[in-house]
């Protein structure tokens, strides 16, 4: 009996086993009852919002979860057509703009008739309005007597920093000039960060801004009325799919108190809680639904050790199941590879050519065939494990010399028996180099799968690069980087046991 | 034993082996022996089905060898190269013992056997746990020999078997071999460019050039009767600077 077919299929079994225990408690914790999917965007005030709809809904006993920083507005709108989310909070503006684009939608009724001949359901504006906005220091503002932007034009002496893309912009600072007749011509482009400064070291006098921005606090700013209406309106409100309307009845009539109940001051402190004082977004959303309908809530932020443990899991599923898959297609690919050159060189190629496509391009890739999570990202990570695996297996049998290819031919032991007895094994090592390689590329590359709401330790390198908070960015990196360590040292070991022993000792040279 | 009928093999266009007949006797050890390229390995690799032959036919014991049966054939030839062709992730025993576990033999025949190819060849009983890398060249080809022998072939094809030995390991090993093949009385084909060796084992000798065969017949024939000036030539070349590693 062979040793190397049996340890290998041993250690198979095994992997199998224990990636089914793995995957069964994810898919009992997540996909058990079908809760109301809450989607956001790729922004602290979005995932706040995003929060508010969870706790409130969860507040009637309905379940809920939060499928946070998914990305932008065309990947929440697409989950949200294709039911992958319920709910997720939207702008007017980018209503009007992004999503509606090749129609005419001039007023609120337009756009909610338009969008219910796509089963897609408004609430009511929410509050506040969040479009770009004029800023000056509230003290500034308050010593001249400055409420509202027309109130500029008796003040040419203000000096103006925009951001670049407000200079450029027609509905920007040309147009904005040209509505209310402002008199000042040398207005500054630069970055939005350094424009905060320069209006806190009063080097600048008014700025643009988003008129929810966290910052507005943090600087004790004034936002200027836009007395003329110049710019589009951005207010925040609730799209949803008209079926919730009999799947979530209570949740959503309990959304629905969030009408008109969010002003911005109200929002700005929240941005600036998440933002700048770092209250976990959870926490944010659970004190403003205490405060404004007195909804006991019972929010807990989860420990770190829960955190990773949660994430380890979601990122071990992400690597497993997809190395799983690779390891599964990749060998018997590499081997037919090896045996007949002309399918060798056109899979060769193909996988090649799989391996050029950019990994963010590639997740992207898979929305529209297996939509938003884990799944897409699990068919990213497959095809991009398959290069190392093939080439390593064609090149490992490739390298076995002519002699003890002959030799097995000549001694009369069949395809099957040479290729199990003789062949896979001389390329153990190399198989397994390629095994490995996959491995740990993959580990690096499921951090981006949280992109695409799939989990694992992307998720905190997210909201740590949202928040600007390194410490979340580590929360991730540290565990990813120790679990690509791990995988290396397991795979050394996977080696040991595998590569049979007469491949690792060195010649002894001539002894007789 | 085996008869070859117009068999014949190109590569790439380039022709490798001529049609050619031969006959190999039962009992008895045939040398294919020739400049480097003209055929005799090609020869060898015909009749244990490693290469096919173009056109003609190779029968073992009044049997065709062909596509399908090549497999069952080869389990009754041993083949032995130049370097041993073991498989390094395998122990000497592992390769020898091979083909008989994987044909099922239970364990009491194995090791019978090993024991007697042990004795047979001269080789180490405890070296049978050792790996190909752990081997000297002479051990390595005693294995090989081993690993041909197993099954107790009717034919023991071997290719240079000595060619990659230094020449005190190859004389020694040259003379065992005649022994062995003396003492198992089965059909041999052996092929090497060293006349000397040829003289050494061959009962019949057939000497080729440019994938044709020349002259076949018994060393001394070959010396008194050439059928070719190339044969003298043939045989004066490696005679004339020294005897190295030649005739014992």
């Amino acid at each position: 009996m062979n040793l190397f077919s049996v340890r290998l299929s041993s250690t198979i079994r095994s992997v199998l086993s224990l990636l089914f225990v793995i995957l069964s408690s994810f898919s009992t914790t997540a996909f058990a009852q079908s809760p109301l999917k809450v989607g956001s965007k790729k922004f602290t005030e979005s995932v706040v919002l995003g929060e508010v709809i969870v706790q409130l809904a969860q507040s009637t006993g309905t379940p809920a979860e939060h499928l946070q920083e998914m990305g932008g507005t065309r990947i929440l709108w697409n989950a949200l057509l294709e039911g992958e989310i319920d709910i997720y909070p939207e702008y007017t503006g980018t209503i009007a703009q992004e999503i509606l684009s090749g129609e005419k939608v001039d007023d609120v009724e337009s756009m909610r008739h338009a969008l219910a001949k796509r089963d897609i359901l408004v609430s009511a504006p929410l509050g506040f309005n969040n479009t770009y906005a004029i800023g000056m220091r509230e003290e500034v503002a308050a010593r001249l007597g400055i409420e509202k932007i027309s109130d500029l034009r008796v003040h040419p002496e203000l000096r103006f920093g925009f951001s670049n893309e407000f200079m450029d912009r027609a509905d920007g600072w040309p147009g904005l000039r040209e509505r209310y007749g402002l008199p000042h011509e040398d207005a500054k482009g630069l970055d939005h960060d350094l424009a905060y400064r320069a209006l806190e070291g009063n080097s600048l006098d008014a700025m643009d801004l988003y008129s929810t921005d966290a910052e507005i606090r943090y600087y004790g700013l004034r936002v200027l009325v836009d007395d003329l209406g110049y710019f589009p309106e951005y207010k925040v409100l609730l799209l949803y799919r008209a079926d919730l309307e009999t799947r979530f009845s209570v949740a959503l009539a309990a959304l629905k108190r969030l009408e008109g109940q969010v002003p911005a001051t109200e929002m700005v402190a929240m941005n600036a809680r998440a933002k700048l004082d770092k209250v976990p977004s959870g926490q944010v959303a659970a004190d403003f639904l205490r405060a404004k309908f007195n909804t006991a809530v019972d929010y807990k932020e989860k420990t770190l050790i829960t955190r990773l443990i949660e994430r380890t899991g979601e990122h071990m599923v992400l690597v497993g199941l997809s190395l799983l898959a690779a390891i599964l297609l990749a060998v018997p690919l590499g081997v037919a590879s090896a045996r007949y050159p002309n399918l060798g060189q056109l899979v060769l190629g193909a996988v090649g050519i799989i391996q050029t496509i950019p990994a963010l391009a590639l997740l992207v890739l898979m929305i529209p065939l297996l939509g938003i999570g884990a799944p897409a990202a699990i068919a990213a990570l497959f095809l991009y494990s398959l290069l190392p695996i093939v080439r390593n297996t064609h090149a490992g049998l490739r390298d076995i010399s002519v002699q003890v290819r002959e030799s097995a031919e000549a001694l009369g032991l069949p395809d099957g028996a040479r290729l199990r007895q003789i062949e896979l094994p001389l390329a153990a090592r190399s198989i397994l180099a390629g095994i490995k390689t996959s491995a740990v590329i993959n580990v690096g590359f499921a951090t981006l799968g949280a992109l695409i709401a799939a989990g694992g330790y992307g998720q905190p390198i997210l909201t740590g690069i949202r928040l600007d908070d390194t410490g979340l960015i580590l929360e991730g990196a540290l565990p990813a980087a120790l679990l690509a360590l791990v995988v290396q040292g397991a795979f050394e070991l996977v080696e040991r046991l595998l590569v049979p022993k007469g491949l690792r000792i060195e010649p002894e040279g001539e002894t007789r | 034993m085996i008869e070859l009928r117009g068999v014949n093999k190109s590569f790439a266009g380039a022709q490798a082996l001529a049609p050619t007949d031969l006959q190999i006797e039962a009992g008895r050890t045939t040398v294919l022996i020739g400049p480097s390229g003209c055929g005799k390995s090609t020869l060898l690799r015909l009749i244990i089905g490693l290469i096919r032959s173009d056109s003609g036919h190779v029968s073992f014991e009044g049997e065709e060898l062909t596509q399908s049966n090549a497999m069952q054939l080869r389990r009754r030839m041993g083949y032995v190269i130049q370097d041993g062709g073991l498989f390094p992730h395998l122990t000497a025993e592992g390769n020898v013992a091979l083909m008989a576990r994987y044909l099922g033999w239970d364990e009491l025949r194995v090791s019978e056997r090993l024991h007697d190819l042990v004795a047979l060849t001269r080789f180490p009983e405890d070296g049978l746990l050792r790996y190909p890398a752990q081997l000297s060249g002479g051990q390595k080809q005693r294995v090989s020999l081993m690993r041909a022998l197993m099954l107790d072939p009717e034919l023991l094809l071997l290719d240079e078997p000595l060619g990659a030995l230094d020449p005190m390991v190859r004389a020694d090993l040259q003379s065992d071999l005649r022994t062995i093949f003396q003492d198992l009385g089965k059909a041999v084909v052996l092929v090497t460019h060293d006349i000397g060796e040829a003289a050494y084992f061959g009962d019949d000798i057939v000497l080729m050039r440019a994938g044709t065969i020349v002259q076949q017949g018994a060393f001394a024939e070959l010396m008194d009767h050439p059928a070719d000036p190339f044969v003298t030539q043939f045989i004066n070349a490696q005679r004339r600077p020294s005897l190295e590693g030649g005739i014992a």
